[in-house]
């Protein structure tokens, strides 16, 4: 499932090329222009995929690693 | 300054205007001065709470602080001004692409450097650098790097209100100030005042709390003020339909930009990366799973407060052609770091306390984001900076040490930005721009174990003197004159794109190809941050 996680925010990289309606400048639900729109849903599309990376790609090792012990102290 | 007569040429100044939109304003501070002494109560006394709030802070305060952080005069301003001149495309520049690589960052490198910052107490950037590339002259390089780039930075926010400030409030006071209005270097001052009296005393804290209070005021007062102007305007059908027959351009990107230099703005929003202010609000996080929210709700936070601003700065520009706006014009062009004070006194005009309201949240956007970066640079100059050359120094000492540094920053910012007006925008772009190219090494530090103190020292100097190179070439020669790029649609660009695309491939190639060429890191830098578990 990770893998298709970062497949899906790989693919939106992509997607968000839109040059398939660059010149298009027609209004959606009669004030939205198009690239906006497009643009818009985007975002929502983004906070999706992310929400599937929480889900099944969260760095729980990490977060395990990070909170196993106390703070080391690094040579600052 | 947009000079008086020219104000009054333009019908703009002519009449005196309502001072209620300034009490308002004025209350609004007011109750940040309140909010600071509220919450330097809750400061604990110790230097870990005040450069990252004792890593204390739950999910959802990191969300706001982490967004109210990214939005400066950048997303309101100059959002509405970029879409006046280059159309809807400015969203897909800077907006969506954000909520796609501003959160990559949170989630790939962010995660791992609070991890790093929670196990060995790190609370700068540069400390964690510093260690996982086992050099102390690295920190001495970094440091005035990144000081030198977050300086742009918080001119973009000062200069941002001075204007927006301007534009509101001409009319307001014909008998003492050019325009009526209150002068940029007033505002300035003023804005300057409140942040440095939270931060001083709370530190890091007291900008979350300020953060997520300003935040939510901007993100409400920015959503009412697109309501009201579009009802002014007959409705947001009405408004479009206006700007579509009067500026059709402004609708779609053809002619305002090509793929290329949309593709290449993609570069500059991995910014976030490596901005120390955001690092500085990742290790606030009290746990990592506080991150997931912000993980999650940041792009939608993005499209509510760059939505609309795009369809005012669009509407404007359809009102502009069609001779129902007035845009003060610096040479003779509209000055679009004025186009939303313009739609903002025109359209809300019935009702000055809206005004006052509406401008309280573009104020709140701006001062959400300086107050973390002044308390980032004055944590900077005490950790990075004073206390490795002094040595030892006690933890109340350092406290005392940040909060002179953030006063010295904030008098030096705010001497600046009274001499260096620009394009609010550009400079913004270009500050991005250095931090962007820098974040490949923020990646390789947490993901790549070859990667070596010599090669990280040749990105830093490779991105440091392309970035120099090109922004000379930009703002510092005449147009046609410039050595490598061209300017196209008000932006500097090289063969088409941004030129960070060019400042980001010195910095990887340096990083990549040095360190593959010199002896790797030792066997326990590697073991520290390449945990077998983590």
């Amino acid at each position: 499932m990770k893998k298709v996680v970062y497949g899906l925010i790989f693919l939106l990289a992509v997607i968000h090329q839109d040059v398939w309606w660059w010149d298009d400048n027609s209004l959606v639900f009669g004030f939205m222009p198009l690239g906006l729109f497009y643009h818009a849903l985007f975002s929502c599309m983004a906070a999706g995929v992310w929400a599937m990376a929480v889900k099944w790609a969260w760095p729980s090792d990490i977060e395990r690693w990070a909170e196993s012990t106390d703070e080391q102290g690094g040579d600052q | 300054m947009i000079a008086a007569p020219t104000l009054v040429a333009l019908g703009q100044a002519a009449a005196p205007a309502s001072r209620t939109p300034l009490v308002v304003i004025c209350l609004y501070m007011c109750l940040l001065f309140a909010l600071g002494w509220f919450s330097s109560r809750l400061f604990r006394g110790s230097s870990k709470d005040f450069f990252v709030a004792s890593q204390s802070i739950g999910p959802f305060m990191l969300l706001m602080s982490v967004f109210g952080t990214t939005m400066t005069a950048f997303a309101l301003v100059g959002s509405t001004g970029k879409a006046f001149s280059l159309g809807i495309g400015t969203y897909g520049l800077m907006a969506s692409s954000s909520g796609l690589i501003h959160t990559a960052c949170f989630f790939l490198v962010g995660i791992r450097m609070w991890s790093f910052g929670k196990k060995y107490g790190y609370v700068t950037q540069i400390q964690f650098f510093r260690d996982r590339f086992e050099s102390k002259a690295l920190g001495y390089l970094m440091f005035p790097i990144l000081v030198g780039l977050i300086i742009p930075y918080l001119l973009v926010g000062l200069m941002g209100a001075g204007k927006y400030i301007f534009g509101v409030t001409v009319g307001m006071f014909p008998e003492t100030f050019a325009a009526g209005a209150i002068p940029e270097w007033l505002s300035g001052l003023v804005i300057c005042a409140v942040v440095l009296f939270y931060v001083f005393f709370g530190g890091v804290r007291s900008a979350a709390w300020a953060n997520t209070f300003q935040t939510i005021v901007f993100m409400i007062m920015g959503l009412v003020g697109f309501y009201v102007i579009a009802d002014a305007l007959g409705g947001p059908a009405a408004a479009s339909e206006k700007a579509l027959a009067n500026a059709p351009e402004k609708l779609s990107r053809e002619g305002l930009m090509t793929p290329a230099h949309f593709m290449s703005y993609m570069l500059v929003p991995l910014s976030v990366g490596m901005f120390p202010h955001l690092f500085q609000h990742w290790l606030t996080a009290r746990s990592a799973k506080s991150f997931r929210l912000t993980v999650i709700a940041h792009p939608i936070c993005i499209m509510i407060v760059w939505v609309p601003c795009i369809l005012i700065g669009i509407w404007a520009a359809g009102l502009y052609e069609a001779k129902e706006l007035i845009v003060p014009p610096p040479n003779g062009d509209p000055n679009p770091n004025a186009v939303l004070s313009a739609m903002v006194k025109t359209f809300m005009k019935s009702s000055p306390l809206l005004i006052g309201l509406f401008s309280a949240g573009v104020l709140a956007a701006i001062m959400s984001s300086l107050d973390s970066q002044f308390v980032c640079i004055g944590s900077m100059f005490t950790n990075d900076f004073f206390v490795p050359l002094k040595g030892q120094v006690s933890d109340k000492q350092k406290v005392w040490l940040g909060r002179g540094f953030i006063v010295l920053i904030v008098l030096i910012t705010y001497v600046i930005s009274i001499f260096k007006p620009q394009n609010v925008f550009n400079l913004g772009v270009w500050c991005f721009s250095g931090f962007a190219a820098l974040f490949p090494i923020a990646f390789a530090s947490v993901y790549w174990k070859r990667v070596t103190t010599v090669g990280v020292f040749t990105s830093v100097i490779a991105t440091a003197v392309t970035w120099a190179l090109f922004i000379y070439d930009a703002l510092g020669r005449e147009v046609g004159e410039q050595w490598f790029g061209v300017e196209e649609h008000g932006e500097y660009l090289i063969a088409g794109v941004m030129p960070v695309t060019f400042i980001c491939l010195a910095s990887v190639v340096a990083l990549v190809g040095v360190s593959l060429a010199t002896r790797p890191p030792s066997r326990d830098t590697i073991d520290k941050f390449f945990p077998a578990n983590g």
